[in-house]
C-alpha cells in the first residue's frame, strides 16, 4: 500500500494540475461566439509576423480573437481549399489549379491581398570565406543535376569542414519558400536529392548555425548574428546586393518576394477589418519590426 | 455446546437483486461487449478508408508500383516530372528502426532483470516511477532533444559533419523505446512463479545462472513481445525521427559504418510533413495514403512473424 500511496502523490498533483489547465482555458473559448474567432494558417515564413498582428490585434480591443497556425503555405491554401480557414497565409502565389479547386469546392473565388514583401536570403555559416553568390552557382548547386558539390569548386576552403562537401538544406515540399525558391532561383527545375529538408524556416538557420559546411535559405527575418547571409546576383557579372530592407525596397536585391493573405470571397465584417488594420500603419509597422519589407 | 462450533443460519432468504442491478448488469454487459468489438470495427474502418484513399491511384498514368516500390526518385511536386518513387524512404526507415532495436534491446532487457531480480525494493519502486516517466515524454520533445542536443554532441564526437542523421534518430528512436520494452519484459520476468527461483536456489545456483539459466527461457515469449513492441514503436515514431534524422531524401551511403552518419528520411516523417500540404484526392494525396497502406502491411509483418514464432516455442515446449 506505501507504493500506492507514492504514487498517488506523484500522480495527484499533476493531475490536479491538468484539470485545472483544462478548467481555466475553457472561459477563453466560450467568449468566441460567431465570427469573433479568424482561422488563420499558411506559411512557415510569415508565421511569426502573423503571431505579431494576432497579438497586437487583442490590444485594438474589438474583442476578435486570432488563432495563428503554420504548416507551410501549401498547408494553408489547402485548409483554404476546404474551406476551414478564414485567412491562408501564403509566401508563394496561389496557382490558377488550386484557385479552380477553391471555387469548385466552396464556391466562392478566393481573394488576394499583398500584406508585405520578404527577401529570401542565403545562409551559410558564421566562419564561412564566401561573401556572394549568382543565381548560376545556386543553381549549379540546388538544381538535379548541377556540378557544384564542394566548397572548392566555388573557390573557398570552409574552416571546420574536413570533408569540402556542400551540405543542402532546403524546406520540406509543403513551403512556399521551396516553391519561390524553386521557381525563381533555380528556373523550375528540381531539387537535387539529398538535401534535408527542414520543417520550418527558423530551423534552417539553426541547422546552418551548426553546421560548418551547409548552405541554406529562409526569410531574412530569421537571421541571427550567428550566420552569415551571402550577397547575390541573378546573372553573373552583375553587381550583388544583400538582403538589406533598401535593397529589397528598390528592388536590387533579386529575390525579393510578395507575402500574401488569402481569403475566400470578397471579405466580410471582422476579417475585412482585421485584414485593412494588418495593411494599415499599425499592421504595416509589425512588419518591419519582424524583419520583413512594408508595403510603403 | 462446543465452544469452537460455528451457528449457520440455514433459513436465511437467497439474496434478492433489485430490477436497477438486473437491468444494470445487462447493460453494463453490454457495454463492454461494445468495447471489445469497437477494437475490430476501428481496425477495419481504418482499414478500408486508408485503401479507399489509396486504391485510385492504380488507374493513373503517372504512377507504376515497380517505380513506386523499387525507385530512389522522389519528386511529388516537381512542375516538370513527377516521380513518386520511395525506395530510399523504405531503407531509411529501416536503417532508423533497426539501429534503434539493436541499440534499446540489450539496454532495456538489461534494466527489466536489473529491477526484477538484482536490485532492493527501494530502488525497484524509484526505478519504476521513473522509466514510466520516461515512456510519457512527449515524441516532440524527445525531436527537439534530437535536433538541439544530442545532433551537437554526434557532430562532436564522430566528426560527423551534419549532427541530424541515422545515429542521431536512431538514439533517440531508442532512448523512446526503453520504457516500453523495460516495463513490459519486466513483467513478463516478474511473471515466472517464485517456486522456479526458489528451486533453482535450493539447487546451489548463483543469481546469474538463475537468471540466465532458469528465468530467460521462462519468459520467453513475454520478452520477444516486448521487443517486438519495441520494434513497433521504432517503426511507427514519427514526430521524433522527423526532426532528428535530417529529412533527406537518399540511401545512406558508406559501409560498413559510414552510413550511420548520413542524413536519412522515413515514411512517416514523409507522410507527416507532405500530407497537409497535398491537395485531397490529387496523385501526391493518394501516393501517401499508398505508403500508409505500406506501412500498414510492415506493422502486421512483424506481428504475424511474432505469433509464429511464439507459438513454434510453445510447440516445442
Amino acid at each position: 500500500m506505501k507504493i500506492n500511496f507514492v504514487k498517488f502523490c506523484i500522480c495527484f498533483p499533476i493531475l490536479m494540475g491538468m484539470s485545472f489547465l483544462l478548467i481555466s482555458c475553457k472561459p477563453a473559448e466560450q467568449s468566441g461566439s460567431g465570427k469573433s474567432t479568424i482561422q488563420n494558417k499558411g506559411s512557415d515564413t510569415m508565421v511569426n509576423v502573423a503571431q505579431s498582428w494576432a497579438e497586437e490585434y487583442q490590444n485594438v480591443g474589438l474583442g476578435v480573437s486570432i488563432e495563428v497556425s503554420g504548416g507551410g503555405s501549401g498547408t494553408g491554401i489547402a485548409a483554404l481549399i476546404a474551406g476551414t480557414v478564414d485567412i491562408a497565409n501564403a509566401s508563394r502565389d496561389m496557382k490558377d489549379s488550386e484557385k479552380a479547386l477553391a471555387t469548385k469546392n466552396t464556391g466562392k473565388a478566393p481573394v488576394e491581398f499583398t500584406v508585405g514583401y520578404d527577401a529570401l536570403a542565403v545562409f551559410v555559416s558564421k566562419d564561412n570565406p564566401l561573401e556572394e553568390i549568382t543565381f548560376e552557382q545556386l543553381t549549379e548547386i540546388y538544381a538535379e543535376g548541377g556540378n557544384i558539390t564542394n566548397w572548392s569548386q566555388l573557390g573557398v576552403e570552409v574552416p571546420g569542414c574536413s570533408s569540402d562537401e556542400i551540405i543542402l538544406v532546403s524546406r520540406q515540399s509543403s513551403s512556399g519558400t521551396y516553391a519561390f525558391f524553386r521557381e525563381h532561383v533555380l528556373g523550375k527545375k528540381d531539387f537535387k536529392l539529398g538535401s534535408r529538408d527542414m520543417n520550418g524556416s527558423k530551423e534552417v538557420v539553426e541547422l546552418v548555425t551548426g553546421t560548418p559546411c551547409s548552405i541554406g535559405y529562409s526569410g531574412m527575418g530569421y537571421a541571427t548574428p550567428d550566420v552569415k547571409m551571402l550577397k547575390v546576383a541573378a546573372k553573373k557579372g552583375d553587381t550583388a546586393y544583400g538582403p538589406t530592407l533598401e535593397n529589397a525596397l528598390n528592388k536590387t536585391y533579386p529575390i525579393a518576394r510578395a507575402l500574401y493573405s488569402y481569403t475566400l470571397g470578397q471579405p466580410e465584417g471582422t476579417v475585412k477589418d482585421y485584414l485593412d488594420w494588418i495593411m494599415g500603419d499599425a499592421g504595416q509597422k509589425i512588419v518591419k519590426e519582424a524583419g520583413y519589407v512594408p508595403l510603403q | 455446546m462446543p465452544p469452537n462450533s460455528v451457528r449457520f443460519k440455514a433459513e436465511r432468504p437467497p439474496p434478492r437483486r433489485s430490477t436497477i442491478a438486473v437491468v444494470g448488469e445487462s447493460i453494463l454487459e453490454t457495454l463492454i461487449r461494445l468495447a471489445g468489438m469497437s477494437a475490430i470495427i476501428f481496425v477495419l474502418a481504418i482499414f478500408y478508408f486508408i485503401f479507399k484513399e489509396a486504391f485510385p491511384i492504380f488507374g493513373s498514368e503517372e504512377f507504376s508500383l515497380g517505380e513506386f516500390l523499387f525507385s530512389t526518385q522522389w519528386y511529388p511536386t516537381s512542375e516538370t516530372n513527377v516521380r513518386y518513387g520511395i525506395a530510399a524512404l523504405i531503407v531509411g526507415t529501416m536503417c532508423v528502426s533497426g539501429l534503434a532495436v539493436v541499440v534499446a534491446v540489450p539496454f532495456s532487457l538489461g534494466s527489466a532483470i536489473y529491477i526484477s531480480e538484482f536490485c532492493g525494493p527501494m530502488a525497484k519502486e524509484a526505478l519504476k516511477i521513473i522509466i514510466e516517466l520516461l515512456a510519457a515524454i512527449p515524441s516532440v520533445v524527445w525531436g527537439f532533444i534530437g535536433l538541439t542536443v544530442t545532433s551537437a554532441l554526434v557532430m562532436k564526437y564522430t566528426g560527423a559533419q551534419v549532427g541530424i542523421n541515422v545515429l542521431n534518430g536512431g538514439v533517440i528512436l531508442a532512448l523512446m523505446c526503453v520504457p516500453i520494452i523495460t516495463s513490459i519484459a519486466e513483467d513478463a520476468l516478474k511473471a515466472v512463479p517464485d517456486s522456479y527461483r526458489e528451486a533453482a536456489m535450493a539447487l546451489g545456483a548463483t543469481r546469474w545462472q538463475i537468471v540466465y539459466k532458469i528465468l530467460l527461457p521462462a519468459a520467453k515469449n513475454g520478452l520477444l513481445a516486448a521487443v517486438l513492441l519495441g520494434v513497433g514503436r521504432a517503426v511507427g515514431e514519427t514526430m521524433a525521427v522527423l526532426m532528428a534524422t535530417g529529412h533527406a531524401v537518399q540511401i545512406p551511403q558508406g559501409l560498413p559504418f559510414g552510413w550511420i552518419l548520413d542524413s536519412v528520411r522515413t515514411l512517416t516523417a514523409n507522410i507527416a510533413s507532405e500530407l497537409g500540404e497535398a491537395p485531397t484526392q490529387s496523385d501526391h494525396y493518394r501516393v501517401l495514403f499508398l505508403t500508409g497502406v505500406l506501412l500498414f502491411i510492415i506493422t502486421f509483418m512483424v506481428n504475424l512473424t511474432a505469433d509464429l514464432v511464439v507459438r513454434g516455442i510453445r510447440r516445442k515446449q
